[in-house]
């Protein structure tokens, strides 16, 4: 566990370790390792693998290439060609664009499209300007630090609990009875039970209160995490100049905050459009009245696995990865991101 | 980092140098920096997040008193911060610790599952990383984008044509087929990727030099000193695999085998007579994070910012 430290500063500097190269004195070895390409391939012995630098990325990316094939790859394309198919008890069938015109006539599947982009959509208003205005706030050199480092710690700590825990406690919290800590609340202000989870409206806002609630603070901190990369220099400048805080915040905070708000935004389209877990928990189930908390993947997963119907659910599966694939390229896209992974 | 766009680039980011910076510019005498005065505008915002931090808890603050009441009650009546003590009793405490069937055999489940995907992952993801980070090689560049492909494809889709997969193989009810498809983890990778770029390469010239293979570079050069990324990624692994529900719950069949969230999920049924197990279940599953992080705050904010991070 050592060897780091005591191998690290004799020989940290370039120039030694060129000499200690070319005087190539201790041992063969590393000479070796550089000169094996130019043997034969026949020619390689066990050590010359393991000493070679041209081999050893492929050991190191294996798993990975691996993975990507064995459980990426092959699935991927087995769910395109299962929704070409009518697969029941395990036979299938050929049918072509079957399922999809099934799909397009399906109002169902329609309704369970339009929850997931209304979440998504209504996520990405609530979990971006509320989190990045309370980062800022806590990036503020006003306030007492203490304080502020509790908020973080209390805000973060719903993050850590599981949707099934959440979800539990949100279904119990929004109980349609008065004796529920939300009807409560709502009779402090004089107002009568709401029966929350069996209409639209309140299913979606118990909905968009388990996601404020668990990922409010996860945003803060990737929020925070950008602004404090940004040089204080910037606002001294900008101060001097004679900026106040409104331009500051529009001309400095905001452009700098690109890459942070570009991962954000990205993991919300992702995380908004194959939501599931939070409305399979609130309402006990993958049944909710009228359909009003079904997902995309919450009809995937009835079609596919409630009903075995897989051919059915895999064409779901592939319009949804479409749908956000289609969505987040061109937003990657717009936003330039591409081509700056390119030159690296 | 480039230049600050400013004619004059201070050094010292102090407000003392702002405050004397601006009483040297005689046009702006007067120029306050808030519309309300500094005392004030702290304590309002002081009292804001006060309040919002306390509204954040309340949910918690809530099933930590169900734990004190009749399950039965509370599903019918909902969960409240009502404390009527003549209702409250330790009787659910008796029962989580002396007939609660196989709560803690879910638990230890969860903990030792928890425990080895997360050292694996660490493992294989590293190694992944470290092949990403130190070496130039023929596709390099389409390797790693469909890395940081793989981070925007959701697993849900894959789930289908898996589960297919694992029952034709018959491997369903195994935890290896829970944990091996996701020990290459594309955000795992991609945060060591760029630690690793951090590292000087002096490091590994040295140990060539010294005779070791390039993977014995790899796990006793590297790793030691990457201790604080390891860190990191066990504690953000930790807490997405301690709570992972979808893929157990399809893999999973016999009772025996559940995770934590698997069987409190079956304690939720319309039909259940365990209600008290379910609250206090529920309750007592969110405790190992929760010490976990109280413990290791700092690593938990590396871990989960470490995707946003500038490439």
């Amino acid at each position: 566990m050592d060897d780091g430290p005591t191998a690290g500063p004799p020989l940290a500097t370039g120039a030694r370790t060129a000499t200690a190269t070319a005087g190539g004195g201790g041992g063969a070895s590393p000479l070796d390792g550089r000169g094996v390409t130019r043997r034969r391939p026949g020619g390689r012995s066990l050590k010359d693998v393991l000493y070679s630098q041209k081999l050893a990325p492929y050991f190191f990316i294996a798993p990975f290439v691996i993975t990507l094939l064995a459980f990426w790859a092959v699935p991927l394309v087995r769910t395109f060609v299962m929704s070409t198919q009518e697969v029941l008890f395990g036979e299938s069938a050929f049918v072509g664009t079957d399922n999809y015109e099934r799909l397009w006539r399906d109002r169902i599947f329609w309704q369970a499209l339009f929850n997931s982009a209304r979440y998504m959509v209504l996520t990405l208003v609530l979990l971006i300007p509320i989190p990045l205005v309370l980062a800022v706030l806590l990036n503020s050199k006003i306030g007492s630090a203490r304080v502020k480092a509790v908020f973080k710690a209390s805000l973060f700590v719903p993050a850590l609990t599981s949707v099934v825990v959440a979800g539990i406690i949100f279904r119990l919290m929004f109980a349609e009875t008065g004796t529920g800590l939300v009807n409560q609340a709502l009779a402090l202000f004089g107002a009568d039970p709401v029966r929350w989870l069996r209409t639209d409206t309140g299913g979606l806002v118990a909905l968009l209160a388990l996601a404020m609630w668990r990922y409010t603070g996860v945003n803060i901190l990737y929020f925070l995490a950008g602004l404090q990369s940004i040089p204080d220099e910037y606002y001294e400048a900008a101060s001097i100049d004679g900026a106040n805080k409104v331009q500051q915040f529009f001309r400095i905070t905001l452009p700098n905050l690109k890459p942070t708000m570009v991962y954000v935004t990205t993991i919300s389209i992702y995380g908004g459009l194959a939501m599931f877990l939070e409305s399979f928990m609130l309402y006990a189930g993958n049944n909710s009245p009228n359909n009003q908390g079904l997902t995309v993947v919450g009809y995937l997963y009835r079609r596919g696995i409630e009903e075995n119907d897989l051919g059915y659910a895999s064409a779901v599966g592939v319009v949804l990865l479409v749908v956000i694939m289609a969505i987040n390229l061109t937003y990657l896209r717009l936003t330039g991101t591409f081509s700056k992974e390119g030159q690296r | 980092m480039s230049a600050p766009a400013s004619p004059t680039p201070i050094p010292v980011a102090t407000p003392e140098a702002v405050a004397g910076g601006r009483r040297q510019d005689p046009r702006r005498p007067g120029r306050t920096r808030h519309p309300l005065p500094r005392g004030l505008f702290a304590a309002v915002q002081t009292s804001f997040l006060v309040l919002i931090g306390l509204l954040v808890l309340v949910p918690l603050a809530a099933i930590f008193l169900g734990t004190f009441q009749d399950g039965g009650q509370i599903i019918r009546n909902g969960l409240s911060l009502d404390l009527d003590f003549s209702v409250l009793s330790l009787d659910n405490y008796v029962l989580l610790f002396t007939d609660s069937g196989p709560y803690f055999r879910w638990f230890a489940n969860s903990v030792v599952l928890t425990a080895v995907q997360v050292v694996l992952t660490l493992l294989v993801s590293s190694f992944v990383a470290y092949g990403f980070a130190m070496y130039e090689f023929r596709g390099k560049n389409a390797w790693f984008i469909s890395v940081l492909l793989l981070m925007t494809v959701p697993f849900e889709i894959m789930m289908l044509p898996l589960f297919v997969l694992v029952n034709d193989v018959g491997l369903a009810d195994s935890y290896g087929v829970i944990v091996v498809p996701f020990l290459a983890a594309s955000v795992t990778i991609f945060f060591f990727r760029q630690y690793f770029l951090g590292i000087p390469r002096e490091l590994l010239e040295a140990g060539r030099v010294d005779g070791v293979t390039e993977f014995g570079i790899f796990f006793r050069i590297v790793l030691p000193i990457a201790r604080p990324a390891l860190a990191a990624m066990a504690i953000l692994n930790g807490m997405v695999i301690w709570n992972n529900f979808l893929w157990p719950l399809l893999v999973l069949r016999s009772s025996e085998k559940f995770t934590l969230p698997i069987g409190l999920n079956t304690l939720l049924t319309p039909y259940g007579n365990n209600y008290e197990l379910l609250i206090i279940g529920s309750f007592f599953s969110l405790l190992p994070v929760l010490v976990l992080f109280l413990l290791f705050q700092r690593f938990f904010v590396a871990g989960m910012t470490a995707g946003a991070l500038k490439g």
